[in-house]
């Protein structure tokens, strides 16, 4: 039944992943400017220019120029960027990870306040607790990420200079830090192209858990402060969502019968909430937290503009005002997949939470 | 415990109230329920406030929001505020939100930046509810491939994170205030399509609805006058949550450089300029970025609580 489901979800999902295919494309296309002068500078001739267009296949139409895209896109291949002068695919392993580690780090805040918050809050309903809470989670959610971040910057990194609290206003690492990829210190030796060192670069840009693979303790310190402003400005908005959408479900759930009942057999309080009430508010849960992490990659672009790190979103901003059509074309496509296979995610766990859906 | 005592006698005491008047209208229990929320109250109470200001502007303002006031006073370039009531020499002109990059009144600004803000909220909201609505009654009522090619386009243009594909947008049509406001508008149709649809498609099957189309009602008079009141409570809840996430939206593509344009006084502009300033002069991060949070914040609490008061099944919930 779950099987079923999980297939029939998977192909309804087909005509959504064309779709961005197609809007991806015809965005890029409609960019206004000469992506010629964008890239080789104002001053190209127009003989530079012309083969500058024929070279990337500019000149054909633009089905063909559509279906010759599709083909690469089935190949893995990105194409390249006209700015960089190098393939989309390995911009891509470069710049993917600080973004996901922002996103992941952003998201594990937000869960491990906004969760307990909300669980305490719905159980010591109308309390001061409660009070602070909900009214902390209503500026949360009205909260502009970039003033957050700016602000959290001069907090951390200027009232507090000096103190042990001070945190980095920018950056990934600290100048000087170096940060030697694990596949280097395990001494693996790995293909010069392909799938695994692929795999194996990308990993080792995710700095906390290269530091981890290579028990660079200094690292790791290094990468976690960088890392805390850029995800509390991030993360405020989810935490605030999740908070509330945790009261308010785990509120429903407590007042039901199966909750007195267990409660005048004698179960102890913490097992109660827990086990029974807990589990019973996750579906509302999971919904918030796989769309938050959408919002969470609308929101790098301006968190990764703020604290100075070159990720996806920040790349991407750049593409596009520079007219970089392989860039724009991959990064959307790649970030709107990640969308839908996100939400494909959370309609499954929703199945398996819920047998009922199942049957819609 | 004998608060929460009096709330309820309260609640029981208004209950009865209720009860015993022979007819009470669904708007003025909504209205009563509304007003019953502290934080509603607050939200109304702030966004009062942001619409007096917005319409009284150009009268409370103490300064013209785009002259320089090099050569008319004696002050520095982003200067830190000067407050008489909290120190500040008596001979020095009063800046109560200090002095911008380029040499003008922030609270004057501020005070202008408001009426945009409300204008971008209001106007791209309405916008996307006029599209969204007709989309989604269209899909909703006649059902089939209408139906199933336009909620796949809404599905595409969902599956893009909002904020990236409002960039997009603008990117195309060109950085401004009114393209930014168009992106806005076209990212958030999808929300509204889908409220009306669902809500089509709750009452589609009725037998009043089908009553009225026996009775000769043409397919547009049974969608807006027999269907489409249905709608009406879900569409508003939105569109006021759906203003808050315009206005941040709007200020994000406008701290990006892609919206509204210096020297306009529009409060995520005004951010955007000073970005790099805020270790020297914080006072022109923070103000801007404070009153774009109170007026989402507004919006916000005025959704939430017409959320509770049109939806009696929640009341409990929130409290």
């Amino acid at each position: 039944m779950l099987i079923q489901y999980i297939i029939r979800r998977f192909f309804s999902a087909i005509p959504v992943l064309f779709g961005i295919l197609l809007v991806t494309f015809t965005l890029a296309r409609v960019i206004p400017g000469d992506p010629c002068r964008a890239i080789l500078g104002e001053k190209a001739t127009q003989e530079v220019c012309d083969r500058f267009i024929r070279e990337k296949g500019l000149d054909k139409p633009i089905p063909v120029q559509f279906w010759v895209y599709l083909q690469e896109i089935a190949r893995g291949d990105f194409g390249q960027s006209f700015r960089y002068g190098m393939p989309v695919t390995r911009l891509l392993i470069e710049r993917l990870p600080t973004t996901v580690e922002l996103s992941i780090s952003a998201l594990l805040v937000s869960m491990i306040v906004g969760i307990p918050l909300g669980i305490i809050s719905a159980v010591k309903h109308n309390s001061w607790i409660d009070v602070f809470t909900m009214i902390w989670a209503n500026i949360g959610v009205s909260m502009p990420v970039f003033w957050l971040g700016l602000m959290l910057a001069y907090v951390f990194s200027l009232t507090l200079k000096g103190t042990p609290f001070w945190l980095p206003p920018s950056g990934r690492l600290s100048a000087g830090m170096s940060a030697d990829p694990f596949y280097v210190v395990w001494g693996l030796t790995l293909p010069e192209t392909g799938l695994r060192i692929a795999l194996a670069q990308f990993i080792s840009r995710l700095n906390i858990l290269n530091a981890l693979l290579t028990a660079n303790w200094a690292l790791l310190k290094d990468a976690i402060t960088h890392l805390i402003l850029p995800s509390l400005a991030l993360g405020t908005i989810p935490m605030a969502l999740i908070a509330r959408i945790t009261r308010s479900s785990m509120l429903e759930v407590l007042g039901q019968d199966y909750i007195r009942t267990a409660r005048a057999k004698g179960l102890p309080f913490l097992k109660i909430v827990l086990k029974h009430a807990f589990r019973n508010s996750l579906l509302p849960l999971v919904t918030v937290i796989g769309l938050s992490l959408g919002s969470l990659l609308g929101g790098a672009v301006l968190t990764e503009t703020i604290f100075g790190l070159s990720g996806v979103g920040r790349t991407l901003y750049d593409a596009i005002t520079a007219r970089d059509y392989g860039i724009v074309q991959a990064f959307t496509v790649v970030i709107a997949i990640f969308f839908v296979i996100l939400n494909l995610i959370v309609d499954i766990s929703y199945a398996y939470l819920d047998p009922r859906i199942r049957l819609d | 415990m004998s608060q929460q005592d009096a709330s309820t006698n309260k609640v029981a005491s208004l209950d009865a109230e209720k009860l015993s008047l022979k007819s009470v209208s669904l708007w003025q229990i909504t209205w009563r329920r509304f007003f019953r929320r502290k934080s509603a109250l607050v939200g109304l109470g702030i966004l009062a406030v942001l619409v007096f200001v917005a319409l009284t502007a150009q009268w409370i303002a103490p300064y013209d929001p785009y002259k320089p006031l090099i050569g008319i006073e004696k002050v520095q370039r982003r200067e830190k505020p000067c407050i008489h009531l909290l120190g500040c020499p008596k001979d020095r002109p009063q800046h109560i939100m200090g002095i911008d990059g380029n040499v003008r009144d922030q609270f004057s600004r501020l005070l202008y930046g408001a009426r945009l803000s409300l204008i971008i909220g209001i106007s791209t909201v309405t916008f996307a509810i006029i599209i969204g609505t007709i989309l989604g009654a269209v899909g909703g009522y006649f059902g089939g491939w209408i139906d199933n090619v336009i909620m796949r386009i809404m599905d595409v243009l969902l599956a893009f994170p909002s904020l990236l594909l409002a960039i997009t947008i603008v990117t195309v049509l060109g950085p401004g205030l009114i393209n930014a406001l168009i992106a806005i508008s076209i990212v958030s149709i999808p929300a509204y399509a889908r409220v009306v649809r669902a809500s089509v498609l709750s009452v589609r099957e009725m037998d009043y609805v089908a009553a009225s189309r026996v009775l000769g009602g043409s397919d547009l008079h049974i969608i807006f006058r027999r269907i489409m009141p249905n709608a009406l409570t879900p569409l508003i809840v939105q569109g006021t949550l759906g203003i808050a996430t315009a206005i941040l939206e709007a200020a994000a593509l406008s701290f990006l450089g892609l919206g509204a344009q210096p020297p306009t006084p529009e409060w995520g502009s005004m951010l955007g300029a000073e970005r790099n300033q805020v270790f020297t002069a914080p006072h022109l991060v923070f103000y801007p970025g404070f009153a774009i949070m109170l007026t989402v914040l507004s919006f916000n609490l005025i959704g939430d609580g017409l959320r509770d008061a049109l939806d009696p099944r929640l009341a409990h919930v929130s409290g």
